[in-house]
């Protein structure tokens, strides 16, 4: 599965290293990132039972919202990964197409996230109602903000591929913007588990 | 090389459906009793995690370069501490607050 990236063209010098080799720092990024969403979880189990009289997940969460939530953002990884794929074989057009089909995606999610937010709050729902709802806001805000810093780098990754082309330094940076984004799958997966599914039963 | 990376994107995505599928089923139809489903939640995540490090991020024994693998296995290493230890102290709190 390792990318021959000498092979690839390219006005820089030529690397010997692939981009997994090269990507590090930015798994230990991530790794920072797990541990913080590790701890807003736990937050979140601790405090799920503090409603302070207000509403609880079983009336304030919808499955259809989650359930369509998770299939936008599972959708738009494996599309990521078409995109990885037309970026190794060096298609520019393919590459652009899948990056703004995951885009389209990626912004569907974050609409229905600001809807369930904003429903929320004018409902008297909001992050000041309750402990449960402040460790709510906070790990699933925090989601969507990953998610809204991914959706500005993949435009500016498009905009890389269409004026630079898919030259070394680009693929690199696309091989780690996928990163973020299939990790920010598994940052869902944790929170329907954790929040959305348990909160229904 | 390219037929065989195409696959592996259809297989995580294939089994993710089905281990999204299956605990949001149970939760719509309660098929189960509540604290038999909780159970297969947690099952279905930590398989969808797997799943989802293994054929969307690729990592595996073989190509991952071993620090990558190293930083991995210390952070969870390091949540499994941080996580479990304070689950630990706070229920173990609430249950003497509750006395």
């Amino acid at each position: 599965m390792s990318v021959d990236v000498a092979a690839m063209p390219s006005g820089h010098e030529p690397l010997s290293e692939t981009h997994e080799q090269r990507a590090l720092g930015f798994w230990l990024y991530l790794m920072g990132d797990a541990v913080i969403f590790g701890l807003l979880f736990m937050t979140y189990s601790i405090m799920v039972g503090n409603t302070a009289g207000g509403p609880s997940g079983k009336t304030l969460f919808s499955l259809n919202n989650a359930a369509l939530e998770t299939v936008l953002l599972l959708v738009s990884s494996t599309t990521f990964g078409f995109a990885s794929l037309a970026s190794k074989a060096g298609s520019r057009p393919a590459v652009l197409s899948w990056l703004l089909l995951t885009f389209v995606l990626g912004a569907g999610f974050i609409f229905l996230e600001i809807r369930e937010f904003l429903g929320l709050i004018s409902a008297g729902a909001g992050p000041d109602r309750s402990g449960f709802l402040s460790a709510f806001f906070t790990l699933v805000g925090t989601h969507g903000t990953h998610v809204s810093v991914g959706l500005i780098w993949i435009l500016i990754m498009s905009g890389q591929v269409l004026f630079k082309g898919l030259s070394v330094p680009v693929v690199s940076r696309l091989f780690r913007l996928g990163l973020f984004w299939h990790f920010l799958d598994i940052a869902w997966v944790g929170i329907f588990s954790v929040v959305y599914l348990p909160g229904l039963l | 090389m390219e037929r065989h990376g195409l696959l592996s994107y259809f297989v995580g995505f294939v089994l993710a459906v089905v281990l999204t599928a299956i605990p949001f089923y149970l939760v719509a139809t309660h098929a189960l009793p509540p604290s038999r489903i909780i159970y297969v939640i947690a099952a279905a995540a930590v398989l969808q995690i797997l799943v989802h490090l293994r054929f969307f991020l690729h990592l595996n024994f073989a190509t991952t370069p071993r620090e990558n693998l190293l930083a991995i296995a210390f952070t969870a290493v390091l949540l499994g501490i941080m996580l479990g230890g304070s689950l630990w102290i706070m229920v173990d709190l609430h249950t003497r607050m509750a006395l």
